[in-house]
């Protein structure tokens, strides 16, 4: 085990029911614990495959069992796999020394009366840098589109999240989790795996 | 995701509460288990199933909660130890059955019931304790404070419900049943199951004697005596702790979820030295002595639990028992109103009840930060309204019945219940569903509103119910309103799954639990042997499944149903792809000046149908779209092509 730069960790992983939030959080949770780490992690859902905004809390210790649930303002890491609903968790439990990583690509919400809309991308990614001391814009769903299919956006940001090394994510134990729980699709996975830490790199 | 029946003690496992528990109840050699799915309780039959065959253990979907409950203490009668799991709601259903098998007792073996709270109702109709239940009925209750816990309870409890010779019941609430943390592994038990009903030897009688509740005043009397022995268990139990100072400033009472939390506060407070965590885990009976020992450190106690006032209420009732000398607590949470009985807790929550009370300031971050926030324009935090998923045949039923009830003019309403068609009561279902309350029941509003024609009422009547729920709770409703000739329509939404829990079988599908080949039961030819007049439709089809239902409802005698049936697009997305390409012919699409009002983008609620403002057109979101084709028949210009592809 690495030693934390502060004990918990809390990483909250943000997007649109149907994304695949709680896959991501289980895999970043999974190879923690593989690794000796103590992982809670709380989610949303009932909304979680109805379009609706959901997230994850992962606290990450070296040696404790904390609460699902992270409070107020005290994010350290912001995952965001859809703008809107990064900057939505930067307003609760953004603070002044929080990394945000954000896939620009927007998902509309309904639209009932006919006079929302989707808000001017640019002035939201500023406005998301604006709130975190240090922000990573991973175009995932591109990337992923290229792949073959959006849904590899999840494991291109996990690759980006990895690369940071904001967390004791190792490559390998990333590798292992992918095995253990996309055996029919590893090779595809572990190139977008990959992919996400290239795009970290490149900046 | 992980296997539950992993055989390495020891090892470190990322669960979610509800894996832990099912693995806890594998520890324990556990024989047979049974469920209706429901949130958050699901995972544990779910986990179970798919180890079940390898294990050789029973595991089963059952119809309902109650057969579910039954069906488990058949299998302790039988000499298996059994586990029966629902969801606060279910835990309604079942305990008629409940009220008699505290006093009937249990078999050799251990029968657990293990039920999941939904507080803050993230995926339920209702806000339920089930620890009531456990007063109510006198059953020994455990809930876990946290994930391995969760295991190592689960396990513990079929000890206790042999021994006392009572059903246990496990209480998890969504935060431990639906939150993930570290569980390290025990043993797996070699365990052969060898299952026989014996003469029951009941210890009131010498005799061999049924399985009865009567003579009913002594059993309850005997389950009483039980109660106390569970209670002098209870006080040396290790799942009961007191953490902290000696005589701190500050006493917290808390089970469940709650304990992470105070745990949290109490951390991001730096408050370890001021104040103390007297955590239980074994809920009912309370551990009396503990308590009132805890109780003696300190004047100030705060209660931190999810929902009711559960340890609140027994705890100040223990207190007013106690010598006035002794008695000096001041009594903090729910009555006193520094936490709600309603909603969830959060760590927020904990440290705003402890800050008010110790009187002590706290900011969660930086003022200028807070500041910044307040810039951020209003329209950047778009609401997102839940939705059908791109593709769900729900959406085109309900245009279908929009559309019909519209063309019959007679103001008709819908009546539904529970399943993702909840949704129906918001912009999804077009505001369709005009009341909702539980399982079965818009059916049984419907058989009572269908009688109402003799005073003067001449509203169509349609009520909605999935596939699942039509054999959970409907049955009865649809007896009675056809017995009665109540005026009505069913429209069963058959999507051939529960899909608002995790797609389980049911009694209609082709699987049982275990992924054997099930008796599949046709709904049909239910409702046609009842006696109502069935119709069966794709309500991808929209032209005729409206039409269908206009037919039915200018009918006007008796109950009427109408199955529309299409597979959940998240079941069948899985297996095969819609022959369809989509797109957008922005030569026909008029945008604002058609008239239509916007009706694919705004009206017929399909994420993956936007309003581009620049162009003034429509366009399909293709990472969402599920190409089911139901929206070019929505479009009146023929604007939305429906492009046929080779398979």
């Amino acid at each position: 085990m690495k030693q934390l730069s502060k004990d918990p960790i809390n990483l909250v992983v943000s997007g649109v029911g149907g994304q695949g939030n709680v896959m991501v959080s289980l895999v970043v949770g999974s190879a923690l614990v593989n690794d000796g780490y103590f992982i809670t992690i709380g989610e949303t859902y009932g909304a979680s495959q109805r379009g609706g905004s959901v997230m994850s809390h992962v606290k990450v210790s070296a040696g404790k069992q904390y609460s699902p649930l992270i409070a107020m303002g005290q994010a350290d890491i912001i995952l965001g796999m859809e703008p809107v609903e990064t900057l939505r968790m930067l307003k609760q439990f953004g603070n002044d020394r929080v990394t945000t990583i954000v896939n620009p690509r927007p998902i509309h919400a309904i639209d009932l009366t006919g006079a929302g809309g989707y808000p001017d991308l640019k002035a939201l990614l500023e406005q998301i840098k604006d709130l975190s001391l240090k922000t990573y814009v991973v175009n995932a769903t591109d990337e992923a589109q290229k792949m073959g299919n959006p849904i590899f956006a999840n494991m291109i940001l996990i690759g980006a999240l990895a690369k940071t090394g904001l967390l004791p994510l190792d490559e390998k134990s990333l590798d292992n989790v992918i095995k253990q729980m996309f055996p029919k699709a590893v090779d595809i996975n572990m190139k977008a795996l990959k992919k996400g830490m290239e795009l970290v790199d490149g900046r | 995701m992980a296997l539950i029946d992993i055989n390495a003690p020891g090892k470190n496992e990322l669960f979610i509460g509800n894996e832990a528990i099912a693995r806890g109840a594998l520890e324990a050699g556990i024989g047979f288990a049974s469920a209706y799915p429901g949130t958050p309780s699901s995972e544990i039959i779910g986990s179970l199933a798919e180890i079940a065959n390898k294990q050789h253990i029973y595991v089963e979907w059952s119809v309902n909660e109650k057969v579910a409950l039954e069906a488990a203490a058949a299998g302790s009668y039988a000499g298996l130890r059994s586990l029966a799991a629902m969801k606060m709601a279910g835990l309604n259903v079942a305990s008629d059955f409940l009220a008699s098998v505290v006093l009937t007792g249990i078999g050799k073996k251990g029968l657990v019931l293990m039920t999941g709270d939904d507080p803050e109702a993230h995926s339920s109709g209702e806000e339920e304790d089930s620890r009531n239940f456990a007063r109510l009925f006198d059953i020994p209750l455990c809930e876990p404070g946290d994930f391995q816990e969760a295991k190592d309870m689960m396990k513990w409890l079929f000890e206790l419900s042999e021994e006392m010779g009572s059903i246990c019941m496990l209480r998890s609430v969504t935060r431990i049943a639906h939150a993930r943390g570290n569980v390290k592994l025990g043993e797996l038990p070699e365990v052969e199951h060898k299952a026989r009903f014996p003469n029951y030897m009941d210890p009131m009688s010498i005799m061999p004697t049924s399985i009865m509740t009567v003579p009913t005043s002594i059993r309850h009397a005997i389950q009483h005596m039980k109660m106390d022995k569970v209670r002098e268990k209870f006080e040396s139990s290790p799942f009961n702790q007191y953490a902290g100072p000696e005589k701190p400033d500050l006493l917290l009472v808390t089970c469940g979820s709650g304990w992470l939390y105070c745990q949290d506060a109490v951390n991001a407070l730096k408050l370890e030295k001021r104040v103390g965590i007297l955590k239980l885990g074994t809920l009912w009976p309370l551990p009396e002595k503990l308590v009132k020992s805890c109780l003696s450190k300190t004047d100030k106690v705060l209660f931190i639990e999810e929902t009711d006032p559960f340890l609140e209420g027994a705890i100040m009732e223990y207190s007013s028992s106690m010598s006035p000398e002794s008695r000096h607590n001041i009594f903090y949470g729910k009555h006193s109103r520094h936490t709600n009985a309603f909603g969830e807790l959060t760590p927020d929550a904990v440290i705003k009840a402890i800050t008010a009370i110790l009187d002590i300031k706290y900011q969660a971050r930086d003022a200028a930060y807070d500041k910044k926030l307040e810039s951020i324009p209003k329209g950047h935090m778009i609401e997102r309204m839940l939705t059908f998923c791109p593709g769900c045949p729900h959406r085109a039923s309900y245009w279908a019945i929009k559309n019909a009830l519209m063309m019959d003019g007679r103001n008709g309403f819908v009546t539904g219940d529970i399943g993702c068609y909840s949704m129906a009561l918001g912009p999804a279902g077009f505001f369709m569903n005009r009341a909702q309350h539980s399982m079965g029941s818009g059916t049984g509003l419907a058989s009572g509103f269908g009688q109402l024609w003799r005073f003067g009422f001449d509203q169509p009547i349609i009520s909605v119910s999935g596939d699942s729920t039509f054999f959970h709770a409907v049955m009865p409703a649809l007896v009675n309103g056809v017995h009665n000739k109540a005026n009505f329509v069913l429209v069963i939404l058959d999507n051939s799954a529960t899909a608002m829990t995790g797609f389980q079988p049911h009694p209609g599908t082709e699987l049982t639990a275990m992924g054997e080949p099930a008796q599949q039961i046709s709904i049909e030819n239910i409702c046609r042997a009842i006696g109502a007049k069935v119709d069966i439709c794709d309500p991808f089809d929209l032209k005729s499944t409206t039409q269908t239902l206009l037919d039915l409802l200018e009918e006007k005698q008796g109950a009427r149903v109408v199955i529309m049936r299409r597979t959940c697009e998240l079941v069948r997305g899985k297996k095969e792809k819609h022959p369809y390409k989509m797109k957008i012919d922005p030569a026909k699409c008029l945008g604002e000046d058609c008239g239509c009002n916007r009706l694919c983008s705004r009206v017929f609620c399909c994420p993956a149908l936007l309003w581009d403002p620049v162009e003034g057109k429509t366009r399909i979101d293709e990472v969402i779209c599920n190409e089911c084709g139901v929206c070019a028949d929505v479009c009146p210009e023929g604007a939305i092509i429906r492009e046929e592809v080779p398979a």
